[in-house]
């Protein structure tokens, strides 16, 4: 394989993959959240703000498979 | 090596045909007595330069009975002193670490939206390889956002040292009380200097990632697809310099916590 169609399989694997898992782990916050929203609505406010900062973790997870993507096409 | 990357993207924008054209790392402008200033240097001093203004100007207005601007920035800056008054359970405490946290807080915040003011990115110089943008968003340079982690890593570790004392606290790292304690004890050190590398990618990689998601939006669909995306980043640079002076606050919450003896 060439180089070239080797970076570009490989950009596009390493952010393919990497967004898997962060992907599931959204989910599973999101519907956590929802299920305690309808359980006890009043506190909404706590835990969507508790929510977001859940996701931003998990976000970040694939954020580095996407900087990771990067380094791999650019650098 | 600058050049050498420079020309190889150069030259695959014009063999490709595209015009996405993603920089990875911060290019330099000028060069003052072999310190180099690149772009997103000179937007970093620019919010500083706003912060510092802001405060003087602000300082200057100070009355008893608060203007909407003054209460407004007293309600902030109140409102995140309760917070952290109650995340530390202590008011001293909170009151000691408030500047920190809130001056971390306020100049990722002013520098995440600084970068959406029209002009930056767009407006450059013409370098040897194209343009050169004149301004670019301090958090998409990975030497910003790792200064602010090791800022935030030294505070944590030499609060803990401070609060609970060398022996107290090299206890959590070298244990020789038992083997399981010992091998939590390198767990627990590598963990702690993890931070460094997830407080810094996290902060680089959502605000870079948010760019190429805008240069990409404006290829394939321009002037339309760009707008919604550039409202959620502006929500994106508020909740990651959120986030940023957070995890701050409860990795300090967590330094000046007595260890687990029991057990």
């Amino acid at each position: 394989m060439e180089l070239e169609a080797a970076t570009q399989m490989g950009m596009a694997l390493a952010a393919g993959l990497g967004v898997i898992g962060p992907g599931i782990g959204i989910g599973l916050i999101g519907a956590g959240a929802m299920q305690a929203i309808g359980r006890n609505p009043e506190a909404s406010g706590k835990i969507i703000s508790n929510m977001i900062l859940a996701i931003v973790f998990t976000e970040a997870l694939g954020i580095l498979a996407l900087v990771v993507a990067f380094i791999i096409k650019f650098v | 090596m600058t050049t050498a990357y420079a020309a190889e993207t150069a030259e695959h924008a014009a063999e490709t045909g595209g015009s996405i054209h993603v920089v990875l790392k911060a290019e330099p402008i000028v060069e003052l007595l072999g310190f180099v200033v690149t772009n997103s240097l000179l937007l970093t001093w620019i919010t500083m330069g706003v912060l510092l203004l802001f405060a003087i100007l602000f300082r200057r207005k100070l009355a008893l009975i608060p203007g909407k601007l003054q209460a407004a920035v007293e309600w902030l800056f109140e409102s995140v002193l309760n917070y952290m008054t109650e995340t530390l359970e202590s008011e001293k405490l909170a009151r000691r670490f408030f500047p920190l946290v809130m001056t971390i807080f306020l100049f990722i915040l002013v520098g995440n939206e600084l970068a959406f003011i029209p002009g930056v990115g767009s407006v450059g110089v013409e370098g040897e390889h194209g343009l050169v943008p004149l301004l670019r968003a301090p958090s998409t340079d990975l030497n910003f956002t790792l200064a602010l982690a090791f800022i935030s890593f030294f505070t944590i570790e030499v609060t803990g040292l401070a609060a609970l004392g060398v022996r107290k606290y090299g206890s959590r790292y070298v244990n020789f009380r038992s083997p399981v304690g010992f091998v939590v004890g390198i767990i627990e050190f590598i963990s702690n200097l993890g931070r460094i590398i997830s407080f810094s990618f996290r902060l680089f990689g959502n605000i870079f990632a948010g760019e190429v998601m805008l240069i990409v939006a404006a290829f394939f669909v321009a002037y339309l697809l760009p707008v919604p995306l550039l409202a959620f980043e502006v929500f994106v640079g508020f909740i990651q310099a959120v986030v940023f002076a957070m995890l701050t606050l409860f990795f300090i919450k967590l330094a000046i916590m007595e260890p687990h003896e029991s057990h």
